[in-house]
């Protein structure tokens, strides 16, 4: 174990893979100069054949991965910030996701999209989504959202390893957050939900960004005397729902917290599964916590009002325990 | 408008081109891709498929001549109208046929379909249904071939209506930005699905490639031999480490965009029968028989021989086709990611 920073565990999940694999590649726009931070030092070990600046084309750069992945390579393409996403989605939606299926198994395709994702930046609305449903619903892809320097580490390790497309999505200015990294080899395995904080009386299930409000809320509602779980699902795609049920089977009060907007956010799909799955178990209804369907504002005190916070939590937190109780 | 306005340099079957023994081949390749599609024009007109036929009857030329010259290695990608490509670089008559009627023997198990045939063993990285979608991949796996340094090339075909979208430019640029080992095969069929290329594309395609500063060829799309000698050039430029290079080809859509258009048009038309007629006069598939027989490269009874022999395929194609088990219904769970079920 050692304490490392957000940005540094990926870097060093980038290093150990290419070191790993010479089939690795990684490409994207100023990832010669790691303009994100999380590719340094990678073109000076790895050289220009394996790294490399591309033009900004995000709608070629995205069919490229396929092309490049069909042709043997295990290929990482960095699109900077998950607003770009949007620009080349066409190859995203209709080739990666979706040729394993068409050519009937032929095509296996180890890609990484890596993506900063999220608000709280001043970065306006081309810079601050949390576009990951749209990626959620096309069926083929993994998504994972770590929010923990280990988790970073672990699920970028199994991305690249994996033969199956899947988005890495960083939480936005989170880079230098620190936390325990465990030594060696380590990678964590997709479809496993993290405990964060173990409780009795609520779960907060939070995604990527959100877990850390999370944990704040947790704390403030224990200073209340009410214990909440709190529970990262890590990944997205593919989903550890047993886990989630099993929290809130035995919390019976479940909020999701979610940097998506709320129509067709992530956090809706859990609670439709959770009203599927664990409705006997539930002693209020489920809660979701998310941004409302406005586009991500400019100024700071705007953008505070639409990202969910610790406070937002509590409040909705303290109405639902309170609820039950009276 | 009977020739191609072009300011290109015109390609003549004059030039080093290819021998008899490979005169022969792409004939009888040509021939096959011919039969093939016309019985599933036949088929589709008789509702006996279950999707749609986007038919590449009069382009056979192009496919053909640019295939016959690639290793199983090298890699294509193909369009909506995608037939031609997979049989010409060397993909299975039967496994395709299967693929379109829907059943579990097709070369994607019936998941894909006529739209998208694909066989990544032989380099056939696939049909595809959207216009313009193969020129990223091919790009993408053109970036493999040159850094694995294994002399593979990537050639991508696409339409005169494909042209028009914006990610056709990027890939010029990327792929002329790193010398790229890329062909562009750009068949120039006159059409955009039901809309004349004249109302849809402005000045020469050839021009937007040139801009780039890679070799770009013109050729008669109907000449087999012009193709095969334009190809030969390209290819030999790729695979040097040169670069990209450019084919824009000339040719007609004998058939509508898909069969049974007319359903679709209601009436309406885009086009002149006269004009498709004038056209039919230059099938790619008579001319070339019609330089055999001239030239000496082969005899009336051998071509019959070689008829015959492609009417066997297409046949057992269709047997094969029509007496396989249908598509597994189960198999989508099985086939969205690898080692586990959707």
């Amino acid at each position: 174990m050692a304490r490392k920073r957000y940005i540094q565990a990926i870097n060093e999940a980038l290093h150990e893979e290419m070191a790993r694999d010479p089939k690795v590649i990684l490409f994207g726009e100023d990832v010669e100069l790691a303009i994100m931070g999380d590719a340094r030092g990678l073109l000076d070990r790895f050289g220009r054949d394996r790294i490399r600046n591309t033009p900004i084309c995000e709608a070629t750069l995205t069919g490229m991965a396929v092309g490049a992945a069909a042709a043997g390579y295990r290929v990482i393409l960095h699109m900077m910030f998950s607003n770009f996403i949007y620009t080349g989605f066409d190859a995203i939606a209709n080739q990666m996701a979706k040729l394993r299926l068409m050519t009937g198994g032929q095509a296996v395709m180890p890609i990484t999209v890596i993506a900063a994702y999220g608000g709280g930046g001043a970065n306006a609305a081309q810079h601050s989504d949390s576009g990951y449903p749209a990626l959620v619903n096309l069926g083929g892809l993994n998504v994972v959202m770590p929010a923990t320097p280990a988790d970073a580490k672990g699920l970028l390790k199994s991305a690249i390893r994996g033969n199956n497309p899947t988005f890495f999505l960083e939480a936005i200015g989170r880079g230098g957050e620190q936390g325990e990294v465990p030594d060696g080899d380590y990678t964590v395995p997709f479809g496993e939900a993290s405990v964060v904080r173990e409780g009795r009386d609520l779960t907060l299930i939070a995604l990527g960004s959100m877990v850390k409000p999370a944990l704040s809320a947790a704390n403030k509602l224990h200073a209340q005397g009410v214990e909440a779980e709190v529970i990262d699902p890590r990944t997205i795609v593919p989903l550890d729902t047993e886990s989630l049920i099993r929290s809130v089977r035995k919390t019976g009060h479940v909020v999701i917290v979610d940097e998506a907007r709320d129509r067709c956010s992530v956090a809706s799909h859990i609670a439709a599964i959770l009203a599927d799955e664990a409705f006997s178990a539930l002693k209020a209804p489920i809660k979701r916590v998310t941004v409302p369907n406005v586009c991500i504002p400019y100024a700071p005190n705007a953008e505070r009002r639409v990202i969910p916070g610790d406070e937002r939590i509590v409040s909705v937190a303290t109405g639902l325990v309170r609820s039950k109780a009276a | 408008m009977s020739r191609p306005q072009t300011r290109g340099e015109i390609m003549t079957s004059t030039e080093s081109g290819p021998d008899t023994g490979q005169l022969l081949a792409l004939y009888e390749r040509m021939l096959l891709i011919r039969r093939m599609e016309e019985r599933l024009r036949a088929d589709a007109a008789a509702g006996k498929l279950p999707g749609a036929v986007h038919l590449y009857i009069g382009q056979e030329a192009i496919a053909a001549a640019v295939c016959a010259q690639l290793a199983t290695s090298d890699m294509i990608t193909s369009t909506h109208r995608g037939h031609g490509h997979f049989l010409a670089k060397g993909g299975d008559p039967s496994a395709m046929m299967a693929e379109i009627w829907a059943k579990r023997t097709g070369i994607c198990k019936g998941m894909g379909g006529s739209m998208h045939v694909a066989d990544f063993s032989k380099g056939i990285l696939g049909a595809n249904g959207i216009v313009g979608g193969g020129f990223a991949i091919a790009t993408g796996a053109a970036f493999a071939a040159k850094l694995d340094k294994s002399g593979r090339v990537a050639v991508t075909f696409f339409g005169d209506g494909a042209s028009n979208q914006g990610v056709f430019m990027e890939c010029l640029n990327v792929s002329s930005l790193w010398k790229l080992p890329l062909v562009f095969v750009c068949e120039h069929n006159r059409f955009s699905e039901f809309t004349p290329a004249a109302m849809v594309t402005s000045g020469e395609i050839v021009d937007r490639a040139r801009a780039f500063g890679m070799p770009c060829h013109v050729v008669d799309g109907n000449d087999a031999v012009a193709v095969w000698t334009a190809a030969a050039k390209a290819l030999a430029h790729a695979r040097s480490g040169a670069g990209p290079a450019f084919i824009e080809a000339h040719t007609y859509r004998i058939q509508g965009h898909l069969e049974a258009e007319d359903l679709m048009l209601g009436g309406g038309k885009y086009r002149e029968k006269s004009e498709i007629e004038s056209w039919i006069g230059k099938d790619p598939v008579e001319r070339l028989k019609a330089l055999l027989l001239s030239d000496g490269h082969a005899g009336e009874a051998q071509l019959q021989q070689m008829a015959q022999r492609v009417g066997t395929q297409v046949e057992n194609a269709v047997k094969f086709a029509e007496s396989s088990e249908p598509a597994d219904p189960d198999l989508p769970l099985e086939l969205m990611f690898v080692g586990r079920t959707a």
